[in-house]
């Protein structure tokens, strides 16, 4: 028969494994259970010899997206480098207009994207990108529920995932219209000062 | 955060663990890092009546453990919003963590400036700071459980709100196209008339000089009696 002293100890050290036990297996859960995923999207100014960064935390085996674009500035290029937490790089390209990225991630940790205009001397860039981590968010938390879709909601479902592509192409028609404006702004103003200063410069000479 | 699976944890180990494990949970999402007086600026090119939600979180660098502490108090950002016009919509200080809105009242580049506005200088000098940002746009910025909640609605109805909310913005993304559009033309049709208006003064300039410098000739060989 165990004396009260030692089933005090006993209890307490029971007690005392079974929390970090029970903590142990709730960080298990929260490393393992992956993200909500998500969707950034972003447009930024980019000064010239500049390099921005970007960070996020993703879990292994989440697949992701980088999209970039560049809106406004010089020759609309810009340098993008995309690096897993060791440090390997795992997509590299110089002075793209546009460019689509995507990987799975092959490790938890912390990806880190950089835009450069290190290559510029005097034009700031606009760039715009969206990076995709995961799948959306579900509509309802409870989505793994037992019993399947009913075929409106299903029917519900693909017509969000068509809309969310026509969000997509319309958000890329406009980036795309919105380069093609900024040129014909710069060309408008270009040609009022250009031509009072031919004008000036050529019969200048002549009256001269 | 991975790889801790084996070995002995001290006493503290799998609280702190799962402390940490609930902060970077509760940080999930896009993150840069800005400098003391630096001031980091996002555009949105939006539509009007538009509503957008963002949500940021800061961190600060502490330098002795040379790591970024959960949460400080006493850290502030300064959020400015500014209309396409340059008018500014928004203009305010948060705490360390906050959470702005505002909703366009003009279609274009609405601008989005954030810079901290710390009121502990001396630790912050010469440090920087993590910035969590997360910017919800039009119908992501919805946030369809409390909707559900407060309407009363079933799945199939928020599923059907859902679907009416992300038409409706289609819907002003092409409104917002056809002026764009009509700005385009408007600056197209202002340099084909500044390039017309350019040449015909060429021109008219070229044939009056012409004239003159022929004038002037004439009467410069009469005045020496070469004519």
């Amino acid at each position: 028969m165990p004396r009260p002293g030692s089933a005090q100890r006993w209890a307490s050290a029971v007690g005392r494994w079974g929390c970090r036990l029970l903590a142990l297996l709730l960080l298990l859960l929260l490393l393992l259970v992956p993200g909500p995923g998500g969707a950034s999207e972003i447009t930024f100014e980019l000064p010239d010899n500049a390099k921005q960064c970007f960070y996020e935390d993703i879990a292994q085996g989440t697949k992701c997206t980088l999209e970039f674009q560049v809106i406004t500035g010089g020759h609309y290029d810009v340098d993008c480098r995309l690096e897993d937490p060791d440090g390997k790089v795992l997509y590299k390209e110089m002075k793209k207009q546009y460019d689509s990225f995507t990987f799975t991630a092959s490790k938890n940790g912390t990806y880190k994207f950089c835009f450069s205009n290190e290559f510029s001397t005097f034009t700031h860039k606009t760039v715009y990108f969206d990076f995709q981590v995961g799948e959306d968010p579900p509509l309802f938390p409870s989505e793994n529920r037992v019993s399947a879709l009913t075929q409106m909601e299903s029917a519900c479902v693909s017509i969000h995932e068509a809309l969310k592509s026509v969000i997509d192409y319309q958000t890329h028609f406009r980036l795309r219209e919105a380069q093609g404006r900024s040129r014909a702004e710069d060309l408008n103003t270009r040609v009022a000062y250009c031509s009072l200063g031919w004008e000036v410069q050529e019969h200048g000479a002549n009256i001269w | 955060m991975a790889g801790f699976g084996g070995g002995r944890l001290p006493a503290m180990g799998p609280a702190a663990l799962l402390l940490f494990a609930l902060c970077t949970v509760g940080t999930r999402g896009l993150y840069f890092h800005i400098g003391e007086t630096e001031k980091r600026c996002f555009i949105e090119e939006i539509p009007d009546e538009t509503m957008v939600i963002g949500n940021y979180r800061t961190q600060m660098w502490d330098k002795q453990k040379e790591v970024f502490l959960p949460s400080t108090p006493g850290l502030g950002m300064h959020v400015e919003v500014k209309d396409p016009d340059g008018k500014v919509v928004l203009s305010r200080q948060y705490g360390s963590e906050g959470r702005f809105t505002f909703t366009s009242h003009t279609p274009g580049d609405h601008q989005i400036c954030l810079h901290s506005n710390s009121t502990r200088m001396a630790l912050f000098a010469g440090g920087k700071l993590r910035v969590h940002l997360n910017i919800q746009v039009g119908e992501h910025a919805n946030n369809y459980p409390e909707i559900a909640a407060k309407d009363k609605l079933t799945e199939l109805q928020l599923r059907a709100r859902q679907l009416l909310d992300q038409v409706e913005q289609i819907q002003k993304e092409q409104d917002y196209q056809r002026y764009r559009e009509e700005r385009f033309r408007l600056t197209s049709e202002s340099t084909n008339q500044r390039v017309l208006w350019w040449s015909i003064a060429q021109t008219v300039i070229l044939i009056l000089t012409g004239i003159w410098q022929m004038r002037h000739l004439k009467s410069f060989f009469e005045a020496k009696k070469l004519v």
